[in-house]
């Protein structure tokens, strides 16, 4: 559906956009996570055709973008950062002349534009200048011009930033109903935003594609270093004594709270579960235990890690192989 | 492009700077008609457009300076860009739009010599071809402010380099008085012109070999034409660059009546290289 080969964009001597490389499917919500700078809207404005690349092609459905834009803009809606707007013209008049810029067939346009400003549910301000809209009814505008004409591939670059929660909830509902149909890209630096509403996600630091996956198996990768969270009325001491003769602990933290408890975090060694050894261990001491529970690391940490630290593990590399990939997120 | 045209078209008479324009020039116009046609009894409505000029030089510039300038600032270029529509095409409906609103006045002064033969003798042939001209020449400033338009985010910038430019070509006549005559400065003139030609095109292309061998091979080929014929440097740059007093050819016919149609040529090629200029500047941004 998208392809983008070795995609690489310099302003200047700043390399904004590191050899992209990745495939997009159909049907399919694909989230750009990234750190603010991270090239998630150059990328995007290199697929939409806005922006020209250094190095490297996108293709639209086996259209090159760059080669045969008409062709390739066909296929796409793009809602920008910011919403081009035309200010001096109702909402009517601005998708009217969208859909003419669209080459929506005369007969359709307006059918087709009554559907969308239900859709978006921007129906009742059609007749109002959009200068004297809100920031959330201009974001719909924006994107009620994105979806004209049904494209295949809608693309919004940070389609939440400035609403409020009630509009992020509705805008996000709107987003998996076009997902039945379409192709939907979204950018975010909201981690939750796009752990809830993406398929899939794909995580751009410094240009560079440093993970793709489902959110789960994100998680799950680096999940394999779990740890057990343990909370009990022993002092610290006691808690390290009780779980030194244990077996597959890889180190364990431990913290006073208020209190008089006590609580500890224990690190396993990979591919060991010592929920049980654990419970035993104490159990045998007669020291009840007030909480066990095994912590797996979020999508947060997972982010954190990959978009701060100059090296990527191992694992995320190889996340990014799509056959594989494809397989695992056909089963959610 | 025909959606950018309407959409453009009525953009001028929304935010007023389209019934400005037509307003100003239909007035302006109409003061010096009843002075010079009406109360003096001089029979030409070509003499009283020729006065209508200054107007353009001011009034073009209001035209042009939105086009580019604003839709990038306000990022609406977004919009166009990414919508299956040629660039050659967006630029080619802003310019019809601005074309149009240029025409609108120009349509209304056909009345006038049609109001001073009712009077008299009138010369009609005179009078609509310089009407005729009026109006090329009113493409050509926009042609060349809508170029500037697109180098610039602000249209105030996009408003007084364009304004400065046509005030330039109004007045090149005498600049043109004040440029050395003699074969040499000819030729140092020409180098001029040839290295700022060499940098425009490593500047748009950033290949260096190309603008280097432009710029090589033309003073190559300059130097020898003037070791070989040195009198047709002679006058040569009040001959080259009197070419670019535009408004030449417009009043040649306001106050001689003469019809330059090398002049309307040079209108139609200089409408063609802007808009063409206009395109390249756009794209240039778009990969850089």
């Amino acid at each position: 559906m998208i392809e983008v080969r070795n995609l690489v964009k310099k302003y200047g001597t700043h390399l904004a956009v590191d050899h992209l490389d990745f495939k997009i499917e159909s049907g399919r919500i694909y989230g750009f996570l990234g750190p603010n700078g991270a090239g998630k809207s150059t990328t995007m404005n290199i697929m939409t055709g806005y922006l020209g690349a250094t190095e490297g092609e996108v293709l639209i459905d086996g259209h090159d973008i760059l080669k045969e834009p008409e062709e390739a803009k066909r296929h796409i809606g793009y809602l920008p950062e910011q919403p081009p707007l035309y200010v001096d013209m109702t909402v009517r008049e601005y998708l009217e002349f969208a859909a003419e810029l669209k080459g929506i067939p005369k007969a359709k346009r307006e059918e087709e534009i009554t559907e969308i400003e239900k859709l978006v549910k921007i129906k009742d301000v059609e007749h109002r200048l959009i200068k004297n809209l809100s920031k959330g009814y201009r974001q719909r505008v924006g994107l009620a011009q994105a979806v004209l004409g049904f494209p295949e591939i809608i693309i919004l670059d940070e389609p939440s930033v400035g609403l409020d929660p009630k509009q992020i909830i509705e805008i996000r509902e709107l987003i998996r109903k076009l997902a039945k149909n379409h192709t939907v890209i979204l950018s975010s630096h909201i981690l939750a935003e796009v752990r809830e509403v993406c398929d899939y996600i794909l995580i751009i630091s410094k240009g560079k594609l440093v993970a793709s996956d489902t959110p789960e198996n994100l998680e799950k990768m680096l999940g394999e270093h779990n740890s057990v969270e343990i909370e009990t009325e022993a002092s610290p001491a006691e808690v390290r004594l009780i779980l030194k003769n244990v077996p597959g602990i890889e180190c364990v933290e431990t913290q006073e709270t208020g209190d008089g408890l006590t609580q500890a975090k224990i690190t396993e060694k990979k591919g060991e579960d010592i929920r049980e050894r654990v419970f035993t261990a104490f159990a045998s001491a007669k020291t009840p235990l007030l909480t066990l529970k095994a912590a797996g690391m979020t999508l947060e940490d997972v982010f954190m890690e990959l978009t701060q630290s100059d090296t990527v593990p191992d694992a995320f590399i190889s996340g990014t192989k799509w056959e594989e990939a494809g397989t695992d997120a056909g089963d959610l | 492009m025909l959606a950018i045209y309407k959409r453009e078209l009525r953009s001028y008479f929304q935010s007023m700077v389209g019934c400005v324009f037509v307003a100003f020039l239909i007035a302006f116009t109409g003061i010096y008609f009843m002075a010079y046609n009406l109360v003096s009894g001089y029979p030409y409505f070509s003499y009283t457009l020729s006065g209508s000029l200054i107007v353009f030089i001011v009034g073009i510039p209001l035209i042009t300076m939105r086009s580019f300038s604003e839709e990038r600032r306000n990022r609406t270029d977004q919009l166009l860009l990414t919508a299956p529509v040629s660039l050659g095409k967006v630029v080619m409906g802003k310019y019809l739009a601005m074309v149009t609103v240029i025409a609108i006045p120009n349509v209304i002064f056909c009345i006038f010599p049609l109001i001073i033969k009712s009077q008299g003798t009138a010369y009609l042939t005179v009078d609509y071809i310089s009407i005729g001209v009026f109006f090329l020449l009113g493409c050509v400033y926009a042609a060349i402010g809508m170029f500037l338009s697109s180098l610039t985010e602000s249209q105030m910038i996009a408003f007084i380099s364009t304004f400065g430019i046509l005030l330039v070509l109004y007045l090149w006549d005498g600049i043109l008085s004040m440029l050395p005559v003699s074969a040499v400065s000819g030729l140092a003139g020409i180098l001029i012109l040839l290295s700022i030609a060499a940098f425009y095109i490593w500047h748009m292309t950033g290949n260096a070999l190309i603008s280097g061998a432009v710029e090589i091979i033309g003073a190559a080929a300059a130097v020898i034409v003037f070791v070989v014929k040195r009198e047709l440097y002679e006058n040569l740059l009040t001959n080259l660059l009197g070419r670019l007093a535009l408004a030449d050819v417009f009043t040649d016919i306001t106050e001689n009546s003469i019809v330059d149609v090398t002049g309307i040529a040079l209108y139609l090629s200089v409408i063609v290289v802007f808009v063409f200029l206009t395109v390249q500047s756009i794209q240039k941004r778009r990969w850089s």
